[in-house]
């Protein structure tokens, strides 16, 4: 187990290198779903306001 | 068949659709993750030449393979955008921006991790990294032209031209390691004969190399759900659609 962490010696590379594409993976993921749920909060506040206007 | 594409082009199917195969898709990703995962970081052997460093080309050749198949899919995309106004067509080619610059620069930053130990500098400007930089500005510059026009449809067509002017800089990525004398090495999966390298080697590439296809396609595809919310919001279905949210 610590021979494959180690990783001949460049494990700060090796391991620098997944970490990196891990996060630019995950904000990927995680950008769209948020502007997805912000988009609808959105369109449903605009739609509250429009009822209120029409009363 | 040519039914199913019609109404695959419609915002509200592609929608309905989408949302169907995002699942199934994101399934397909990380279970080809995992065996890549696997596969590149315990059964593969160390390189004889360069140790345990070169275990970094299996996160950094998908993602510079994938910058340029992209790159192909936004501008055709956009082109198809361009000469049919097919609204779909541009979402795709917009929702391909964001993902595409984000591989970009993956590969530009592990390239540059790995180059450290191995050239001893973490960066030369040397024809391969320089124009896969460049490729990373045409990115942004696709992204911020279209931030930057208000009317959507506007914005797609102008980005469309920027990102078909660019095309012209993908070939020469890809043959830059044989055009001009680079740090970068040449290719040795693309080669014509047997492709010169190891077998246990090859197999988690490849497999990463789908599962990066795969995860392209699940965040392209909610890029494009947003966009298509965005673009239809005045309609009955989207309406529909955020009464059900609240």
């Amino acid at each position: 187990m610590n021979e494959f962490l180690h990783m001949g010696g460049y494990a700060s590379y090796v391991w620098s290198s997944y970490a990196i594409a891990l996060v630019v993976l995950l904000a990927n993921l995680v950008a769209p779903l948020r502007a997805r749920r912000k988009l609808l909060t959105r369109l449903a506040q605009r739609e509250k306001r429009a009822q209120r206007m029409k009363r | 068949m040519l039914r199913f594409f019609h109404q695959l082009a419609s915002p509200k199917h592609f929608y309905r659709i989408s949302g169907k195969w995002i699942p199934w898709l994101g399934a397909a990703c990380l279970a080809f993750m995992l065996a890549g995962l696997y596969q590149g970081l315990l059964v593969a052997p160390t390189d004889y030449q360069q140790g345990d460093s070169y275990r970094i080309m299996f996160v950094h050749v998908p993602a510079a393979w994938m910058s340029l198949f992209i790159y192909m899919v936004m501008a055709i995309a956009g082109g198809i955008g361009l000469v049919w106004r097919i609204k779909l067509a541009e979402i795709m080619a917009i929702s391909s921006a964001h993902v595409g610059a984000s591989f970009t620069f993956l590969a530009l930053i592990t390239g540059s991790i790995w180059g450290k130990p191995m050239w001893g500098s973490w960066w030369v400007w040397d024809a391969r990294l320089t124009s896969e930089l460049i490729l990373l500005f045409l990115y942004l510059g696709v992204i911020a032209l279209y931030n930057a026009v208000e009317d959507r449809r506007t914005a797609a067509r102008a980005t469309s031209i920027l990102a078909l002017v660019g095309v012209v800089n993908i070939p020469i990525i890809h043959y830059s390691v044989e055009w001009w004398n680079t740090l970068h090495q040449g290719p040795t999966v693309t080669k014509f004969d047997a492709p010169s390298i190891d077998f246990r080697m090859l197999i988690p590439l490849l497999l990463m190399a789908i599962a990066f296809k795969l995860f392209y396609a699940v965040v392209v595809l909610l890029r494009a759900r947003v966009e298509v919310l965005q673009r239809e919001r005045n309609t009955s279905w989207v309406k529909a659609l955020v009464a059900e949210h609240e």
